[in-house]
């Protein structure tokens, strides 16, 4: 795998707080699998391999959010290591659904979950990566989208711009032919507000977007807040709709802020 | 201790399993003074945010806890919550969940199989490396992974995180035409399956046995999934229910994991070959058939032969496809009502790694009181560490990168999930000489 001769760019991918799912997106590209890992030179990717090289890498992809000190001083030796960051992933550029302790008593949630508490050191705070260094690329969604993420390391290693849409998802449900499911049904549905990327899928499941792949380039959150009092929820359930798996990027949490604040 | 010699297996990341842990090992002499499989990945703390959450949000947000076995947490999630409320499913229904399920078997175990398990039997870091020489079995092991992970999409929207599945059935159910399109590639990944023991078969196992205590589900009419009755080898037969009067969870200090035991004897072990020791006779006849053929038949006692329980266990997944396929009829609804009612309800589940138990209490409005996750990983976590101080022993005299390896090996064999155990792995071997007089 570590044919330096050939003079691959050198990969890392790196796990914080996560599921896993995100890095395993490259496992589950079936198809490009062994292409993508042919023109690169995987020199840290615990998930996948028992080799793991040291750094200095040139592109470094991120997967989970800070929740823990060491965690806090990890992403700095890791910013250090590589000479392109990205993120992957709603935890690594949102804080993921663990963020929804940013708004309790983390000392009442460890005590909830474990029995002996003083053995649990986690952070107050679940942050996403850029909170803490600088990042080249924020690639979103939770899960990513496979595609995304070949178009990423495709568009990287030619050194131009990826293609990844930054519009809505009801974009993806106009070329879908989807009839609008909160216009005809009166299912709420956070797609008016969320980047595209899912292929609008929860649209097309007859369900309102849950709002996995964050808010798009220019959310009129406060507009959308409106139309979900008009279809009947109430604030704790629209609260409850912006603190999902990106709660705390800073557009919903703003959302979600004004509704429980009202 | 003199410290002359001293020696200690470590392994400070441990590869190719699912999340971040280590493993530590201390030998003294001939003996193995400790074993710590630490879990350092930070723990996330599903059970307290699910607190004054929605019943219908469960299935997505704990589907997060593992981006490998989403489905997983979603089926214990629905079926937990059905019971809570009372609600009823369609029989079709039932049939779609079974096959949401083979979906994710095929897909998890092909990944564990032939990525992050053959590679140690060949010697390979990787099966990037392996392909290299084996380029016809990754390139099957891909095609294997890919049609279960087809099965998923087609039900749930996409392999990571679905979004069709709901308390009281699924958002949306295929229709007929969309199924049959999977059936040419099921029909593949049934004879890949049955190659793929008859391969597993033929590698090379270390002599290795343990009288496990092995927990699984057993259904009276079926491999089980999402169904049954929890039962043992040493006599449990319980109800989900009344799981926690059975299991109880301790929490050690060197991990954010918390231990299972059974209550009053100890550690046990779930996943697959705790399914086929118990459910050998429910398996359909191809499975059973290959696993003869192979000399394969229970009680399989030694934890590397899982690879090829795993192998079964996909010639099974791809059959009841099959099957569930050629008798399938949509559901007169997708899913049936669930009006908001106060309630508490268990379900347990085979996860690909072993049963995975949800419990909930729902008031009024529908808004979740208390939450409890037990998953597979967690379960496994006390037999890993104690399997690992007997097979240690075996490799005293082994040099120490290979004893290494070997004991790396060991846990693979789990395919331990670290990020379930710690909704919340690391490798260390120390060795020391005992002391002289």
């Amino acid at each position: 795998m570590s044919s330096k001769a050939k003079h691959k760019p050198k990969i890392g991918v790196f796990k914080f707080a996560s599921c896993d799912g995100c890095q395993l997106s490259l496992l589950d590209a079936e198809d490009e699998l062994l292409g993508v890992v042919g023109a690169v030179d995987i020199a840290y990717f615990p998930e996948a391999t028992r080799t793991m090289l040291k750094g200095p890498y040139d592109i470094g992809f991120v997967e989970g959010s800070v929740t823990t000190h060491q965690d806090a001083q990890r992403i700095q030796e890791v910013r250090r290591q590589c000479r392109t960051l990205i993120t992957i992933g709603a935890c690594a550029t949102a804080g993921g659904i663990q963020a929804l302790r940013n708004w309790k008593d983390v000392d009442e949630f460890v005590r909830v979950v474990y029995a002996t508490p003083q053995f649990i050191s986690t952070l107050k705070l679940s942050t996403p990566i850029a909170e803490h260094v600088p990042v080249d690329f924020e690639l979103r969604g939770c899960p990513i989208n496979k595609y995304h993420l070949i178009e990423l390391i495709t568009a990287t290693l030619a050194g131009r711009k990826p293609n990844i849409p930054t519009y809505s998802v009801c974009i993806d449900c106009k070329r879908k032919a989807n009839v609008c499911i909160a216009v005809a049904r009166g299912i709420a549905c956070l797609g008016p507000v969320t980047q595209a990327g899912c292929g609008a899928l929860c649209p097309s499941y007859d369900r309102g977007c849950y709002g996995c792949y964050g808010p798009m380039e220019t959310p009129n959150t406060g507009s959308l807040t409106k139309q979900f009092r008009i279809l009947g929820q109430g604030d704790d359930q629209i609260v409850r709709a912006f603190r999902g798996f990106n709660a705390w990027s800073w557009q919903f949490r703003k959302a979600s802020e004004e509704c429980e604040h009202k | 201790m003199t410290g002359r010699g001293a020696k200690t297996i470590r392994v400070d990341t441990l590869a190719r399993v699912e999340g971040e842990g280590s493993l530590y090992i201390k030998l003294v002499g001939e003996r193995v003074a400790d074993v710590k499989l630490k879990i350092y990945e930070p723990p996330r703390l599903f059970e307290a945010f699910l607190r004054g959450r929605h019943f219908s949000e469960a299935a997505d947000i704990t589907a997060r806890i593992c981006g490998i076995c989403p489905v997983a947490y979603q089926m214990s999630a629905v079926h937990a919550i059905e019971r809570a409320l009372g609600v009823r499913i369609d029989p079709a229904v039932r049939l779609l969940r079974r096959l949401f399920y083979c979906g994710e078997w095929i897909e998890s175990h092909a990944l564990h199989v032939y990525m992050l398990h053959a590679p140690d039997f060949l010697g390979y870091p990787d099966v990037i490396a392996m392909a290299a020489d084996h380029r016809a079995v990754v390139e099957r092991a891909l095609r294997l992974k890919k049609v279960g992970n087809r099965i998923v999409q087609l039900l749930g929207g996409r392999e990571i995180h679905p979004i069709s599945a709901a308390v009281g059935g699924f958002y949306r159910t295929p229709t007929r035409q969309q199924f049959n399109e999977l059936l040419v590639d099921l029909e593949w990944a049934l004879e890949a399956s049955l190659e793929t023991v008859r391969w597993t078969a033929a590698l090379e196992f270390p002599k290795f046995e343990q009288d496990y205590e092995f927990v699984a589900l057993r259904h009276p009419d079926e491999y089980p999934f999402n169904e049954g009755r929890l039962v043992s080898n040493r006599g449990l037969d319980i109800d989900a229910a009344e799981y926690e009067d059975h299991f109880v969870e301790l929490h050690v200090k060197h991990s954010n994991a918390l231990h299972s035991v059974v209550r009053g004897r100890g550690s046990y072990l779930v996943g697959p070959l705790a399914r086929f020791n118990l459910n050998f006779d429910k398996l359909p006849d191809v499975a059973r058939k290959v696993a003869l053929e192979v000399g394969l038949r229970p009680p399989v006692k030694n934890l590397f032969r899982s690879i090829v329980v795993r192998a079964v266990e996909l010639v099974f997944a791809c059959a009841e496809a099959l099957r569930i396929i050629g008798e399938y009829e949509p559901p007169a609804a997708p899913r049936a009502e669930t009006p908001n009612r106060t309630g508490a309800g268990q379900a347990i589940t085979e996860a690909p790694r072993g049963i995975l138990y949800h419990r909930y209490a729902l008031d009024e409005k529908g808004l979740i009181v208390t939450a409890r996750i037990v998953p597979p990983t967690s379960q496994n976590l006390r037999q890993i560490e104690e399997d690992l101080r007997e097979y240690a022993a075996q490799l005293v005299a082994w040099p120490l990168d290979e004893a290494t390896w070997k004991c790396e090996q060991a846990v693979r064999s789990y395919d331990p999930c670290i990020s379930c155990a710690t909704h919340s792995l690391k490798v260390v071997l120390e060795r020391e000489e005992a002391d002289k007089d």
